[in-house]
């Protein structure tokens, strides 16, 4: 077992907890609910989230008070909430884990943010291969709303809060909160140029909070347990609170940890996830998600933690650890990736449709033993012609498998254009040799 | 028609949203549970219902991967390929599709019953290798347990050893503890 205390997993964790609102209730769910509904001014409500320190945990690792507080105040129309679950990020399925075992957290977190920006109508845009996801959502909004915790009037205080669940249909660009909702106004997912941004000018053009997940699921402990408890966990002051981690790969127990920020990947890697799945040493792990640089055994004692991931060239991302031993072909780990977000790049911007078509092109011919030297420089120029050239991040994404590869393990490129400049010598010297 | 077959659907849908084009996506999935696929003429229908032409409708439909604009198999694998099920041999479970059925990504059996995609990430890399068949997710494939998935489901239509809801955490086994 782990020694750390687990808080959004922990229901989950206790025998037969099925995630009904039955069990949710007996486990103190919906008492955070009960604490701020029509008795703790919204305000208060923004300013305990601000003071606990809690960051967004999507990626970008934003303050989630301070982006509540970014809603104008005197704004008299509506405003929405959508909560992010559309998990695409290769590595990352924690999101899956808390939607399907333990529904109501979310939605008790859902209408605590609904509470505080004044929302009436919250979506959960869900990632459409989540159908039991969805479905189970729908349930538990079911039940809440017949308790009297979710549509108009809940728990009796006058105050209305919808939430919806919506269903994506495919496509990863929809987690960056812009695409997301242009894609839940019924249109193609394409992120939108900031500013203006979604605080102002979100769903239909009114303020709009998105928020993930596993930030949500958040803010019910937040509340019942104090805004000080939550700061004292982890790495403060900028890393504060547990984190669930996605340790996927090459380990021996792949899954979920939700562990203090600030543990080190040595911790996460061998302690919680039990280490190597074979007696090979560890190679290479990706600390946060695909769109995160790749990073070598050397970073093992890194903290996990938004800052201490930066400094040594990464990024926390959305916690998706990928672990990979002695033995892995970089160069093939890279390409998988690269196919990946070029699948996936939207085609707004050119520099990342044109990019990723070209990047994968040059190394799907590496791979196959046909590059040649001047491919790397390619790889390079295509990269740097990429990164800050794109309206979303996933541009500054798609570069990190092959910029990252590139500069920890080059030899393994210039090995395989190595082999492939042989053949094509091997092949010459037949050519010339035939009469 | 979908307006007539699913007039409560469509109404309790619409309900949800300020906006009618925010029902787009959702209608669109209603035509593609009727009919397999999204049609032409559902789009158009779509477009008639939401107010907007077409072209609006086609766009946004051709957009997302989960819109089949043209007929599959009664049962769609779709095997996830990206690295974090490569590592642990994603690849392997493509092979056994092409050994087992005869059908590369993209292909259908020539009975209509199982379409093979090779598809991007489906958040289950820690439960890796995996598939998703229909609405259904199958996880850590083995061989045998692939072998028994396609039986089953060509004999009944579905087969118990779909996972979900999500499956950890789990007991360890007494050696680790």
């Amino acid at each position: 077992m782990s020694k750390h205390e687990p808080v959004l997993l922990k229901n989950m964790l206790q025998p037969g907890y099925t995630g009904s609102l039955q069990d949710y209730e007996r486990a103190g769910g919906y008492q955070a609910l009960r604490k701020v509904v029509g008795k703790m001014p919204p305000a208060e409500v923004t300013t305990t989230v601000m003071k606990s320190g809690l960051r967004g945990r999507g990626g970008a690792g934003f303050p989630t008070g301070v982006k509540w507080g970014f809603l104008p105040k005197d704004y008299q129309g509506p405003r929405y909430l959508c909560c992010n679950a559309d998990e695409s990020e290769p590595g990352t399925f924690k999101d899956r884990q808390l939607i399907e075992r333990d529904p109501h957290q979310i939605l008790e977190g859902i209408l605590l943010a609904c509470y505080a920006i004044g929302a009436e109508s919250a979506y959960i845009y869900i990632r459409g291969e989540f159908v039991l996801g969805a479905r189970i959502l729908e349930a538990a909004i079911a039940e809440a709303r017949t308790a009297g915790y979710v549509g108009a009037n809940i728990l009796g205080t006058g105050i209305t809060a919808n939430v919806w669940v919506h269903r994506g249909a495919g496509a990863y660009i929809c987690g960056e909160e812009t695409a997301l909702l242009e894609s839940l106004e019924g249109k193609r997912g394409l992120p939108r140029v900031k500013p203006p941004f979604p605080a102002t000018h979100g769903l239909y053009n009114k303020p709009t909070v998105v928020n993930n997940v596993e930030t949500l699921a958040n803010l019910p402990h937040i509340i019942s347990r104090g805004p000080e408890w939550f700061a004292s966990i982890g790495s403060p002051p900028k890393s504060t609170g547990t984190r669930i981690f996605c340790v996927s790969g090459h380990v021996k127990r792949p899954g979920n940890y939700e562990v203090p920020m600030g543990v080190t990947f040595r911790e996460l890697i061998y302690e919680e996830a039990g280490g190597m799945r074979s007696d090979k040493p560890l190679k290479a792990f990706i600390p946060g998600g695909a769109s995160a640089p790749f990073l070598t055994p050397d970073s093992l004692d890194v903290k996990l933690d938004f800052e201490s991931v930066a400094a040594a060239g990464s990024m926390l991302g959305s916690g998706g650890v990928t672990v990979m031993e002695e033995g892995t072909d970089m160069v093939w780990a890279a390409l998988r990736l690269m196919e990946f977000f070029y699948h996936e790049s939207c085609g707004k911007c050119s520099p990342c449709r044109e990019g990723s078509s070209w990047l994968v092109q040059t190394m799907r011919r590496i791979v196959a033993k046909r590059g040649r030297m001047e491919d790397l420089e390619t790889l390079v120029d295509l990269c740097k012609n990429i990164a800050g050239r794109t309206v979303c991040a996933f541009g500054d994404a798609e570069i990190s498998p092959i910029m990252s590869t590139l500069k920890h393990w080059r030899p393994e490129y210039v090995m395989l254009i190595h082999e492939a400049e042989a053949a094509n010598l091997i092949n010459l010297k037949r050519t010339v040799a035939r009469p | 028609m979908l307006k007539e077959k699913y007039g409560t659907e469509i109404a309790e849908i619409l309900s949800h949203y300020p906006v009618k084009r925010s029902a787009l996506i959702p209608l669109l999935y209603l035509a593609q549970q009727d009919e397999g696929y999204v049609s032409e003429a559902a789009m158009k229908e779509i477009a008639q219902m939401l107010r907007l032409t077409p072209p609006q409708v086609y766009e946004t439909a051709t957009f997302y991967t989960m819109l089949n604009l043209k007929p599959v198999g009664k049962f769609h694998l779709q095997i996830c390929k990206s690295l974090m099920c490569a590592l642990v041999g994603s690849d392997t479970v493509i092979g056994w599709v092409k050994t087992k059925l005869g059908i590369k990504p993209g292909e259908t059996t020539a009975d209509g019953l199982f379409t093979l995609s090779a598809v991007e990430c489906l958040a289950a890399c820690g439960t890796a290798p995996m598939m998703q068949v229909n609405e259904d997710y199958y996880e850590r494939l083995t061989e045998e347990k692939f072998d028994r998935i396609l039986a089953d489901l060509k004999k009944d239509g579905t087969c118990s050893l779909k996972t979900g809801p999500f499956m950890w955490p789990e007991a360890r086994s007494a050696k680790e503890k």
